[in-house]
């Protein structure tokens, strides 16, 4: 029977890849990817407690919050990385060394 | 066949699109194959969504994150590299110690969520939550429904000031 812990499992495993991807792409856009995952597997978390451990929906509206939030947030940080773009000619992270990080 | 054997094929096929997808995106040399594997991604995210029986959300995760996140994002590769060329490669950085690293904070995690008890409570979500989720909305949760609104014009205003061009 499918129970709530190999929800949480394919929640983490998604997290994980998210963290990985995060961690070691140098491509941007591909962090951003890396970014959306780890929301992705947070949603279905809340998605999957609302259902087997409170039995009430309010997991689910937070669930909608959040992907409003993600919508967003894509929305602003493609706005920055084409900006990065015009500056840099480049979307690697590792030319954007300006603040000498 | 049974009807819980044939649940349970179901799920797993869809944790494993999911996940499977989810190491293409990650591991994928070429840009846009990423940017397709993830598409995969979200759609067995809103597949097991259908499952746990929120259908609301498993129609938002279509509709936003593979009608809208995704596209931006597509938009995003094509605007930033030579167009018509689809084989855009990206590299990774330090690949191994961030590997390790990954693997101990999936195992951790899976450590934990294995061995608690969760708190069960006595019912468990069933039927269509449209509806209910409509209510909830526009009552208990008014306030941060209005801010959501007011943070989506601020991310569209702000994500357009940021990529004007600025005439000197």
């Amino acid at each position: 029977m499918i129970g709530l812990s190999h929800y949480l499992i394919v929640s983490a495993a998604l997290f994980s890849f998210g963290i990985l991807c995060v961690l070691t792409r140098k491509n941007a856009i591909n962090v951003l990817m890396g970014i959306e995952l780890i929301l992705n597997a947070a949603n279905l978390n809340l998605v999957a407690f609302s259902k087997y451990s409170s039995g009430k929906i309010d997991g689910q509206i937070f669930a909608i919050f959040i992907i409003v939030v993600a919508a967003a947030e894509a929305a602003v940080a493609l706005a920055i990385i084409l900006s990065m773009y015009r500056i840099l000619r480049s979307v690697n992270l590792d030319r954007a060394d300006t603040l000498k990080g | 066949m049974d009807k819980n054997l044939l649940g349970q094929i179901v799920f797993y096929f869809f944790a494993a699109l999911t996940i499977g997808s989810a190491a293409v995106v990650v591991f994928a040399r070429s840009l846009v194959r990423s940017a397709f594997a993830l598409l995969f991604t979200f759609f067995g995210v809103a597949a097991l969504y259908a499952y746990l029986g929120a259908d609301f959300l498993a129609a938002t995760q279509m509709v936003i994150y593979v009608g809208g996140i995704l596209v931006l994002i597509l938009f995003g590769v094509m605007l930033t590299h030579k167009l018509y060329d689809l084989n855009i490669k990206t590299g990774s950085v330090q690949l191994i110690p961030s590997t390790i690293a990954v693997v101990a904070v999936f195992a951790f995690l899976a450590f934990f969520m294995l061995r608690t008890e969760w708190f069960r409570g006595d019912s468990v979500l069933s039927g269509p939550t449209t509806a209910s989720i409509g209510n909830l909305l526009m009552q208990d949760f008014i306030l941060p429904f209005e801010a959501a609104s007011v943070l989506l014009l601020l991310a569209l205003i702000g994500a357009a000031m940021i990529v004007r061009r600025r005439s000197e």
